[in-house]
């Protein structure tokens, strides 16, 4: 079977020194209540780097790009054992505020979900709730974040109308620039361009390349194309069955950087999942 | 084969049928069309016939002497003497502090069950008595606040408000709670995602969403609310001049008014109570309609 075409780029990055450790992930397992959802994940993420997760449904990319934000804390009864260092900080230490994890960490969202409020005040709303009340403050802050979303131009007439009535793929740069305002450290991206059309998809690819120098990204995506031409590294999931239980459980299989993962993969597994076998 | 040569093969000549065929399927659709327009007419029947009638009878009586005078006691008195006004003013108060007690309670009230309460026992307890206390009768609710309010501080037009406020509590309760359940959670993410705080994101994202429903909720309590009559009989009694002081002293309402003139057989007390009920559903009306304009100031992008 035919390896997956690498682009150029991706090679290029893959021969270049990491950055400084964003994430360290040591031994992370998480808990639904009863159900292990994931275990023993080990990776870690670097600055200024795309990393993308890959890997079948239900193999835990979702859950453990949500235990990097403390977005599961929001689901009664799940619960994360490990270890996971946050530019050298405990993210589970006992004293740490989930909500400010989370703006430093913010996250887009599978499906677009503007508030029903303006374009303006959707862009608005992080700033507002970290203070910013002035009014020439939040223009700037608009502006500069529907930019780098490449949304800007679309809008900019319209910025008091209503942010539903925008197309799908509107929406989710949108809700992209809703999350660039607040200037996070990191973005978490849970399958952002499933929804979309591939010109859609091909924005918010070139957005990510865009705004990689200034911040960190992790995207989960069902799309192996879309991981080798946005990621530096990637991690493939998979699932593990057990007979007993009749319970499945997703394991990280293989994390390293995306040209190694697509050519020349160490597990057979991912050599499978990757040129198509399997998955 | 000779089951498959007698249609026409898709794309050769002459035009595919997509009609519905006749049939049980087409009689069955057009009988459940006719059965839904008849019972919408049926439903229309009775709330056309209670305004013809309100209207027909009481649009006599009203003019500005009926809505402002003050009430002349016997009721003997043609129209023409004597009027409403202390009725109106009476009405608008209770009403208006009984809602003043009864949305923000709801509605913090539904924000416990929805978005604080999960699946504890105490959300549980206040769930099921909220609905138990939807079938509480009028009466009851009125009896109950005369022995513990009217029987202390004797009558007072906040004795009624207190009567009112506990008929619309649950019924503010329930319906902003089913608002607040359609909120979607993908809304409530997407706000803790950008570090909000849990009342934050109830503040500025999920009461927002839901403030359509949840006011249509409180309006359709104020208005049944204002209708009562039961809990008031027990709690403000009755006056004949204005008395705008809700915490002390007894009061009048429309609805006792339609009441005390509708049982008592003269022709002018007869024409007042239809001029009081016609008075009730033009406040209820315009209550509804400036409701209407304040929710869809809010709602102006939710679609």
């Amino acid at each position: 079977m035919a390896k997956l075409e690498v682009p150029e780029t991706v090679k290029d990055k893959a021969a270049a020194e990491p950055g400084n450790p964003v994430f360290d992930v040591r031994d992370v397992s998480t808990y639904y209540g009863n159900f292990k959802a994931v275990k023993n994940v080990s990776l870690t993420i670097h600055e200024n780097e795309v990393t993308a997760f890959i890997g079948p449904s239900g193999c835990g990319k979702t859950t453990v790009l949500r235990t990097l934000n403390r977005m599961n804390d929001l689901i009664p009864g799940a619960r994360v054992e490990g270890d996971i260092t946050y530019r050298g900080q405990s993210l589970y230490a006992k004293q740490v505020s989930p909500t400010a994890v989370r703006r430093r960490i913010g996250m887009v969202f599978q499906k677009a979900n503007p508030f029903p409020k303006s374009i303006y005040d959707n862009v608005a709303y992080g700033p507002r709730i970290n203070g910013i009340r002035k009014k020439s403050d939040l223009d700037g802050i608009v502006e500069r974040s529907l930019k780098q979303a490449a949304l800007w131009d679309e809008v900019k007439n319209r910025l008091n109308k209503s942010a539903l009535g925008m197309s799908g793929g509107q929406q989710q740069r949108l809700c992209i620039a809703r999350t660039l305002a607040v200037e996070p450290d990191v973005v978490l991206m849970d399958e952002p361009c499933s929804a979309l059309d591939p010109i859609a998809t091909g924005r918010i690819e070139d957005l990510m390349q865009e705004i990689k120098s200034q911040y960190t990204i992790v995207i989960v995506t069902h799309n192996m194309q879309q991981a080798t031409r946005v990621s530096d590294r990637t991690a493939f999931y998979s699932v593990e069955r057990n007979e007993e239980s009749d319970t499945r459980t997703g394991v990280l299989v293989e994390y390293d950087q995306t040209a190694k993962i697509f050519e020349n993969p160490s597990n057979p597994l991912t050599g499978d999942y990757v040129t198509g076998r399997m998955g | 084969m000779a089951a498959v040569t007698q249609q026409p093969a898709p794309g050769s000549a002459g035009p595919v049928n997509l009609r519905e065929p006749a049939g049980w399927r087409r009689t069955k659709n057009g009988l459940m069309t006719g059965l839904m327009w008849l019972a919408f007419l049926i439903v229309l029947v009775p709330l056309v016939l209670v305004l013809y009638t309100v209207v027909s009878k009481g649009a006599a009586a009203i003019n500005w002497q009926f809505l402002s005078s003050p009430t002349i006691p016997p009721n003997i008195m043609p129209l023409g003497s004597g009027g409403m006004g202390p009725a109106v003013v009476g009405t608008l108060e209770i009403t208006g502090f009984a809602a003043l007690i009864a949305i923000p309670v709801g509605v913090l009230g539904a924000v416990y069950l929805n978005e604080y309460g999960g699946n504890g026992i105490l959300a549980k307890v206040i769930a099921f008595m909220s609905d138990v206390m939807t079938g509480v009768p009028s009466i009851v609710m009125g009896l109950f606040i005369y022995t513990i309010w009217t029987l202390q501080f004797g009558y007072s037009g906040m004795g009624g408000s207190f009567a009112l406020a506990c008929l619309m509590l649950p019924v503010v309760i329930r319906s902003s709670y089913e608002m607040l359940r359609l909120v979607p959670n993908s809304l409530r993410e997407g706000s803790y995602a950008l570090g909000a705080s849990k009342a934050r994101v109830i503040l500025t994202v999920v009461l927002p969403s839901a403030v359509g429903g949840i006011v249509s909720g409180a309006l359709l309590a104020v208005a049944r609310a204002a209708g009562e009559t039961a809990p008031l009989l027990f709690t403000i009694l009755t006056v004949e001049q204005t008395n705008s002081n809700l915490f002390s002293g007894a009061n009048t309402a429309l609805s006792t008014q339609i009441f005390a003139n509708a049982t008592s057989p003269y022709v002018g007390a007869e024409q007042r109570a239809w001029g009081a009920a016609l008075t009730l559903i033009a406040i209820t009306f315009i209550l509804m309609i400036v409701a209407r304009i304040v929710t869809a100031r809010f709602t102006r992008y939710s679609h």
